[in-house]
């Protein structure tokens, strides 16, 4: 089952079980949730969207609104700052598509740079879970908060969920390679035989910066499934009293105008097995 | 917190003075002064919401709330400066009596949608100008559409709006399934009436007539 249709699923059972829980929607998605008196679709209103979610959690409900990435979190980008933010509410924004699931659809349907915006935001925690059991962790936990979260979901999933919280070391050495949610399947087989260390993060904001202090030694290379550096500052800030080299692998800052397959996509940023271990060698 | 709640609409212009530390003004020219008044004095019970979606030129709701008991007097003083808790839009935070944080046009209606979808009676406040926003219109054509009778919204017009609305903007309300009532922004009992010609089956929007001044 993939992450989307987990959502779907729990979502649902929220609903049942939680009177607190609403769910705002803007026409996507609404065909797999269901009929319920506390879903509310909007229609194809995202600024609407947002601007819900944040009244319904003024009267002390717990909103979860869900889109495609770009319609999340891009198109009302200043709702999700000032009626969420601003106004010091909370919401689970639960996102679909992340940077290229819709390779076919175009730049219109990817948003590599949505963790890079939500992260310059205060006060969102983020998970890129990389397994649908990651979404279910995330989303459990956040419905039990009044906090600001963002989950982005991905079509990409890695072949078995990380059970740990935090930064999670798969295997100890230096330099430390730290695959961000679903790029973890493909950093183990571009590093399989390669003598450096393997980590695992899905929640990125806040940054583990403790844990990532205890597990480096050395240089780090930070692989994110969405714009590349997204998070090279929180590394950076982390590790500001170590001499450290950073390197990082994600989507470049292009406008990329091919269609194809998310595959091709990956293959083409450099974010599959081969490409990243093109990288890797080159920055040893 | 220790405050004078016996305030009337006659202390308001002295409420303001100490503001805005202005003696000569003519308070009775702020546009929103009277339906605020008249909202927070005869319409609002002590279960509705108000949402100030208008926040610019926020003087004559921080007089009506320090009139009203949910600011100290005292707080008037400093308007603007680093420490005070009123700035030249409201921030709910620092005010939670400000209901939400406004400043931004085309935020307060759609967060009004989501509270009023609650069951909560809900006023907002906005301006004819504010209008302009496309974002309020995904909230007047949802409410309007799903007969969300406890939604109420004001709209101070000082026909402000470069391009106007044809045909009065309530044309554009009921058009989308509210109902509507236009009234003398200035007339305390007008104001109050068309307040009360909602009547809770659908959205109802008041539309307050205030001289322009351009």
């Amino acid at each position: 089952m993939s992450m989307r249709s987990r959502f779907y699923a729990l979502a649902g059972e929220a609903l049942e079980d939680d009177p607190r829980v609403a769910l705002v929607t803007a026409e996507i998605g609404v065909g797999e949730l269901p009929e319920h008196p506390r879903h509310f679709n909007v229609g194809i209103r995202e600024q609407l969207m947002i601007g819900v979610a944040a009244g319904l959690a003024l009267e002390g409900m717990r909103p979860v609104a869900h889109s495609y990435t770009p319609f999340l979190v891009e198109r009302p980008y200043e709702q999700v700052k000032l009626d969420l933010g601003h106004q010091d509410l909370g919401a689970i924004l639960v996102s679909t598509g992340a940077s290229y699931d819709a390779a076919r659809g175009g730049r219109t349907h990817q948003a590599p740079e949505d963790v890079s915006i939500m992260a310059a935001l205060p006060g969102w925690t983020i998970h890129v879970p990389g397994h649908p059991d990651e979404l279910e962790r995330a989303f459990r936990q956040a419905l039990r908060t009044d906090e600001r979260v963002y989950i982005r979901m991905s079509e990409e999933e890695n072949h078995a969920p990380v059970n740990g919280e935090g930064l999670t070391v798969l295997r100890a050495g230096s330099p430390l390679v730290i695959a961000v949610g679903p790029t973890l399947g493909q950093v183990l087989a571009a590093t399989a035989d390669l003598d450096v260390g393997v980590a695992y993060v899905s929640t990125v904001r806040p940054f583990p910066r403790e844990a990532l202090r205890a597990a480096a030694n050395g240089d780090v290379v930070l692989v994110e499934p969405y714009l590349a550096g997204t998070s090279t500052a929180e590394v950076a800030a982390a590790l500001v009293d170590r001499p450290t080299r950073i390197f990082s692998i994600g989507v470049p800052l292009t406008e990329f105008r091919h269609y194809g397959t998310p595959s091709e996509h990956r293959a083409a940023h450099g974010l599959d097995a081969a490409g990243i271990r093109t990288s890797i060698d080159r920055f040893l | 917190m220790a405050t004078i709640t016996a305030l009337g609409y006659d202390d308001l212009p002295g409420l303001l003075t100490r503001l805005t530390g202005d003696e000569k003004h003519d308070w009775s020219s702020l546009s929103t002064l009277d339906v605020l008044w008249v909202l927070h004095d005869r319409v609002l019970g002590p279960d509705d919401r108000f949402l100030l979606s208008k926040g610019h030129g926020p003087a004559a709701f921080y007089a009506v709330l320090a009139a009203k008991g949910h600011i100290p007097v005292d707080a008037l003083e400093g308007f603007g400066s680093f420490s005070s808790m009123l700035g030249y839009h409201p921030d709910r935070v620092l005010v939670p009596a400000a209901g939400i944080g406004s400043g931004s046009l085309g935020h307060g209606l759609p967060i009004a949608v989501g509270a009023a979808l609650t069951g909560r009676r809900v006023y907002c406040l906005v301006g004819d100008a504010e209008l302009d926003e496309g974002s309020n219109w995904e909230a007047a054509q949802y409410a309007g559409r799903i007969s969300l009778g406890a939604l109420n919204v004001v709209v101070i017009d000082n026909r402000s709006s470069t391009y106007h609305w044809p045909g009065g903007v309530e044309e554009r309300f009921t058009l989308e399934g509210w109902s509507a009532v236009r009234c003398d922004g200035r007339d305390h009992a007008s104001i109050k009436q068309a307040f009360a010609a909602a009547t809770g089956e659908r959205p109802h929007v008041v539309v307050a007539d205030v001289e322009n001044k351009r």
